[in-house]
């Protein structure tokens, strides 16, 4: 049990990272990382939301849809889940932590379009996870992600000052470096745990 | 007419990938295949097409508060469908996209189309908007594809043609393709999601190296134009 989510926790940080070898929830990372602070608002929030989320579609997985024999409809249920989620979590935090709300500010809203969110929703299920490794996938996924996203904001605060060509202008030119730290990532690529 | 410009636009100058710049995840992470390529392009043209037409119709009776709700329902439905009929006709093809069918539902270029376009527009155009914006998105599928399958493994067209038994097209993903040179000679790390970045990052580069030339090149023939125009006014005042 510990081994199979310390093995869950190591893959979502590192190995199997969910921006640089999955290639889920690429739009806000390339969208919101420019400065470091945002890109931590944005990394804190996906955690809180991809935790928050991965419980509760396991709960409506396992003790509505399967039992009704409704599993086709898993898409549809979890994007409106989530959707619902983040607009509850939204009011939550504006009504009763409001320090927390500001510093995420704009960042929730735009989770609800993260594939990142909907991608570990839907890839609990088809590792057949169980609830405990289900909360775990998805919290160290957002860890994952705030990794990511955090390590990239830092690299991107100092392409500002190099020189490339002008045509590399935008979102080229982070791509272009955000291979580079995905290569760096796959340093990690040969972990496992025993 | 409008439909060439639709067409165009689609492509090139408004093309999603390129121009636009959203739906850029499963571009970067299917494309080592054609047959994967060519099969999330489609897959995409449908649903992106299908939710169009419908957005269009309904565009005047739904409240705008909710539009974004209901948007996301109508795309989830039709990504629902498609999946479906994937995993029971080309389940090859279910199989090696994965969790990206169901991901379309939150794929950028169709909750953007419809919020940019089919909101505001009669459902001739957004029809044409969705095949052609659907298209466009193909092609770059398609040009990364085939970019890294030949950097990466030496080869054309995997998955999708086979040319062991004289040239022909598979549907069921077992085709070997063509190989170019050996694979061992091929830079595996473009198979990686490193290649996938490094491709789109070039790509985007080559686009937006060409759209400036071509703006360039109107400015100048316009401004000759306006010179032409200024000099012959200036010869009949004379």
């Amino acid at each position: 049990m510990l081994t199979s989510i310390i093995s869950i926790s190591l893959g979502a940080i590192l190995t199997n990272n969910f921006i640089f070898s999955q290639f889920l929830g690429c739009c806000p990372f390339l969208g919101c990382s420019s400065k470091v602070d945002t890109a931590t608002g944005m990394g804190l929030a996906v955690v809180f939301v991809m935790g928050l989320a991965s419980a509760i579609c396991w709960v409506i997985d396992t003790y509505i849809l399967v039992p009704l024999g409704l599993a086709f409809l898993e898409t549809l249920a979890f994007i409106l889940v989530i959707a619902a989620l983040v607009q509850f979590v939204e009011m939550f935090l504006k009504k009763s932590v409001p320090s927390l709300y500001s510093a995420l500010g704009i960042y929730l809203p735009l989770i609800t379009t993260n594939c990142a969110v909907l991608g570990v929703v839907l890839l609990n299920v088809q590792n057949t996870y169980n609830f405990l490794e289900s909360v775990v996938y998805g919290v160290t996924g957002g860890i994952g992600f705030m990794l990511a996203i955090v390590l990239f904001a830092s690299v991107r605060e100092r392409i500002q000052f190099s020189d490339y060509p002008e045509c590399f202008e935008g979102f080229s030119i982070c791509l272009v470096s955000a291979g580079l730290v995905a290569l760096a990532f796959m340093g990690f690529s040969g972990m496992k745990i025993v | 007419m409008n439909i060439k410009k639709q067409f165009v636009e689609g492509l090139t100058t408004n093309n999603p990938v390129l121009v636009q710049q959203i739906g850029m995840c499963a571009t970067m992470a299917i494309t080592t295949t054609l047959f994967n390529g060519v099969g999330m392009g489609l897959s995409v043209l449908i649903i992106l097409t299908c939710c169009n037409v419908v957005v269009s119709a309904i565009r005047k009776i739904i409240p705008d508060e909710i539009r974004l709700a209901i948007f996301v329902v109508v795309i989830a439905g039709f990504v629902t469908i498609v999946d479906l009929l994937l995993q029971a006709f080309i389940p090859a093809l279910s199989a090696a996209l994965g969790v990206f069918i169901p991901l379309i539902v939150v794929n950028c270029i169709i909750i953007g189309r419809a919020e940019a376009f089919c909101q505001k527009n009669p459902l001739g155009p957004c029809f044409f908007d969705g095949i052609f914006q659907g298209l466009g998105y193909t092609c770059v599928l398609i040009l990364m594809c085939v970019f890294r399958e030949f950097t990466g493994s030496g080869r054309f067209g995997g998955g999708l043609i086979d040319i062991s038994n004289g040239f022909r097209f598979t549907l069921d993903g077992t085709g070997a393709g063509i190989q170019i040179f050996p694979s061992e000679y091929g830079a595996s790390i473009m198979n990686l999601p490193f290649g996938g970045f490094i491709t789109l990052g070039l790509l985007l580069a080559v686009m937006q190296y060409a759209l400036k030339k071509s703006a360039k090149k109107k400015e100048l023939a316009e401004r000759a134009a306006a010179e032409a125009a200024a000099l012959a006014e200036k010869e009949a005042d004379e």
